[in-house]
């Protein structure tokens, strides 16, 4: 009140004064003009500098990070799968659950087959999200599957929430004539127009100012959708994240900041990527709502992420969450992790700390599942993903020809004559080339 | 910054984005490698030799640098375990976590401390993971380093600085993992750029930038880390920075190439000597910018024939630099217009790689067309 109150002051005083100067000096000149016909010690109590919302303080001291306390982790179900705080039960029907367990676990299965088929030198790269489940299943299930997601590239089961199929997978993967991309990227970087995913790039924090941009064109369209943006700890440290998260704030967007804080960025621990509390501890600085969540408690992100989503609709705000939770799996097949980390450290989080088990106890629980239950969900998604795996492999890499098309929107002239040439070279030199891999060129 | 990285511990063996313990170089083979790599002879006069892959001969240039040079640091993501092409493995534990050490994740902060290093009088070498994520780190090589020591009057410069990265394809690296990007910064007056054909070469080569008084950029042929091994100096050693090298002398057309194209030249002259009875002159560039005029134009007026190659899509590849400047000084002596042999001009495919490559078939029908005209 007391601000409104000098605001309109000052107004008037500057109205009174444009009578007789013009606008800029009036504006030099705004806070003299204002002192004198108001006490001085009004002015002298708060800051005036633009922008400023704080307090003057007459003693040297410095804001000491290590004397603020941590930003707390945020959590609904208990490790044993019972909730903590009977008012934080997202009471979700028996369906959801079991969709996020099926889900969870289905991607387990696909991660090891497709793992493993790397190794066979059957698909040339693969990354796995071991231990990363809790996070995708979570927030996945509390958006609108209308909302933009902008991923990283360990956010598969987000795309299998929101109906990705197994054969989707396995043809972009394989880079097959089936696969959406057209064969161009490596596998794992999937991407669906009418699922809302945007394909992934492999360039780290790119997406996130892109996320910013496309919810502000949300926000103007008026839909009702948000953008949800996924990104890691490592990838945090990119300017691209600052330029992001700064965007969103400043221009109001309604984007939910998803970090995956897994603990790795390759080899590179937490320690060697940032000194303050995390990525939650940014937030605030950027003037954006913010949570921690342990990311292994399925309950507790889809809780987060449903609150989040309803502050970015109601008050066209950013959200930033920050997930705890950790990678289970090397970074990629081309990693080995145990050069960095010791197995005693991956294996207590894979077995004490794992988001699948923890979600398996509460439907146990529930009397929702049981060993038998899990035994044929076992063997039937195996054979589910082994079919989908098969199928793939057997289809051929696209037309050789599609290397040249969406470059531009349409084939300019010189793309056209450097098509052919390529076309004519490998039919004149057809023993050279791996034709019988690709679908006939035209 | 890279989705894919690639490491090797010492225990298991991985090779690029694909593990092949225990395999050698065989899988690598089968994985698409388009040339066959004849190993260098080294110079009697560097010293003795030992048997090293280049990214050992790497590790070696960085490990005499840290040792002669009190003021040299070694930084960028993943360094500190040894990196994830395996080039700093071992420098950690020997020269102390102050000197070797992970950097945060971010192109443009890496190469900007290392330009302040470099500004403050310390030896700054940084790594960045992949030549494809070099580009947050344009601005701070382009407008910064490249131009230090115009703008200040050469009050200041960061000549200290040399930046490393893997470059070039690799079988199954698709757009962000096989780039080629030499020629961006061919356009930066001011930096140098340097691209070794093999571990004889990086470590001579990557000594002389460390140690050159202008910023470089040091891009390695990531296909090369594993599948060139050669006897190397073991001492320290430099080889001159914007100098060709003339690998084969030849008399009817002069092969052009830089980094791995260059072995697939080699390949290419023997062919068309075998199959076309036509001599190849077979010139290394080794160092982009600047680059030798005099032992390329020499070539060429020899010749009268020139093909130039490179993976980088052929519109405005360094290629187009060569050819204008060979026809300009070279016009009298060319028995028929220089040919390009290179990427197209998309993105780098991945299932499409064998289709775009500049390999050896399309280097012979590009000969063919030279003798033929």
């Amino acid at each position: 009140m007391l601000s409104l109150a000098r605001l309109a002051v000052r107004v008037a005083v500057c109205r009174t004064a444009e009578n007789i100067q013009k606008t800029t000096v009036c504006c030099f000149h705004r806070a003299s003009v204002s002192k004198s016909s108001q006490s001085t010690a009004r002015f002298e109590d708060k800051p005036e500098f633009p922008g400023s919302r704080s307090r003057y303080v007459h003693k040297l001291e410095f804001i000491d990070p290590e004397s603020q306390e941590g930003v707390p982790v945020y959590r609904v179900l208990n490790r044993e799968g019972k909730i903590i705080d009977e008012t934080q039960d997202p009471k979700l029907d028996k369906d959801i659950v079991m969709k996020m367990y099926k889900d969870m676990t289905l991607l387990n299965t696909m991660d090891r087959v497709l793992y493993e088929s790397q190794r066979q030198g059957r698909i040339s790269f693969y990354m796995t999200n071991y231990g990363e489940e809790g996070t995708h299943m979570g927030s996945a299930a509390a958006l609108d599957p209308g909302d933009i997601v902008f991923g990283q590239y360990r956010e598969a089961g987000v795309l299998m929430w929101r109906g990705f199929t197994l054969d989707e997978f396995m043809n972009q993967c394989y880079g097959n004539m089936m696969d959406k991309g057209k064969g161009r990227q490596m596998p794992v970087h999937y991407g669906s127009k009418d699922l809302n995913f945007v394909t992934i790039s492999s360039p780290l924090a790119t997406q996130m100012p892109q996320a910013a941009g496309a919810a502000y064109a949300c926000k103007m369209q008026q839909k009702g959708h948000v953008v949800i943006c996924y990104f890691g700890e490592g990838a945090a440290s990119e300017g691209d994240a600052h330029a992001a998260l700064n965007f969103a704030a400043v221009l109001d967007c309604p984007i939910i900041f998803f970090c995956r804080n897994n603990g790795y960025a390759i080899s590179t621990p937490t320690k060697d990527q940032y000194r303050g509390d995390g990525i939650a501890a940014r937030g605030p600085g950027y003037g954006i709502s913010t949570v921690r969540v342990d990311g292994n408690d399925t309950f507790a992100v889809y809780n987060a992420t449903k609150a989040a989503r309803d502050i970015c609709l109601t008050q066209n705000r950013p959200v930033l969450i920050e997930a705890m939770t950790y990678r289970i799996g090397h970074h990629s097949t081309s990693d080995d992790s145990s050069a960095y980390r010791s197995v005693d450290e991956v294996s207590y989080w894979d077995q004490q700390d794992n988001p699948i088990s923890r979600l398996r106890h509460y439907m146990l629980n529930q009397g929702w599942w049981d060993e038998k239950a899990e035994q044929e969900w076992k063997l039937g998604s195996r054979k589910m993903v082994m079919k989908a795996f098969a199928e793939a492999e057997g289809r051929k890499k696209p037309n050789p020809e599609e290397m040249f098309t969406d470059v531009y929107d349409t084939l300019p002239p010189h793309l056209e004559k450097q098509r052919q040439a390529m076309k004519e070279h490998v039919l004149q030199h057809k023993e050279h080339y791996p034709l019988e891999q690709f679908d006939k060129m035209t | 910054m890279a989705l894919v990285r690639t490491l090797t511990s010492s225990a298991r063996p991985f090779f690029l984005f694909h593990r092949i313990q225990g395999k050698g170089t065989a899988l690598v083979t089968a994985r698409g490698v388009h040339f066959s790599y004849v190993p260098d002879t080294p110079d009697p006069g560097h010293g003795t030799t030992s048997r090293m892959n280049l990214f050992q001969s790497i590790t070696s240039a960085l490990d005499i640098s840290l040792e002669k040079d009190s003021s040299a640091v070694i930084f960028g993501e993943d360094v500190a375990f040894g990196g994830v092409f395996r080039c700093t493995v071992g420098l950690r534990d020997k020269y102390g976590a102050a000197r070797v050490f992970n950097s945060p994740l971010s192109e443009q902060g890496i190469v900007a401390f290392g330009i302040g290093m470099a500004v403050a009088g310390s030896t700054a070498i940084a790594e960045i993971q992949f030549a494809d994520y070099i580009f947050p780190a344009f601005d701070q090589l382009r407008n910064e380093a490249a131009m230090f020591r115009y703008r200040t009057g050469n009050l200041f410069d960061s000549g200290r600085l040399t930046v490393r990265a893997p470059c070039m394809a690799v079988g199954h690296g698709a757009l962000y993992h096989s780039q080629s990007v030499e020629a961006f910064f061919a356009h930066c007056p001011g930096v140098k750029v340097v691209i070794p054909r093999g571990p004889i070469q990086a470590k001579g080569l990557l000594l002389s930038c460390v140690r050159d008084n202008n910023p470089c950029i040091f891009l390695e042929p990531k296909i090369l880390y594993r599948a060139a091994i050669e006897e190397v100096p073991s001492g320290d050693y430099e080889l001159p920075l914007g100098k060709a090298d003339v690998i084969l002398e030849g008399s009817d057309v002069t092969l052009i190439g830089w980094g791995t194209q260059v072995h697939v030249l080699r390949e290419v002259a023997e062919i068309a000597q075998e199959k076309l009875n036509v001599s190849c002159e077979l010139i290394d560039l080794r160092s982009i910018l600047p680059w030798d005029h005099d032992t390329v134009l020499a070539s060429a007026a020899k010749t009268g024939r020139v093909l130039i190659s490179h993976e980088a899509p052929i519109t405005m590849g360094f290629s187009a630099e060569l050819a204008a400047t060979i026809q300009s000084e070279c016009f009298l002596n060319l028995e028929a217009p220089i040919e390009r042999v290179c990427g197209y001009d998309t993105p780098f495919p991945h299932v499409f790689e064998p289709f775009y490559m500049p390999d050896k078939w399309r280097c012979l029908e590009a000969i063919k067309k030279l003798v033929n005209f």
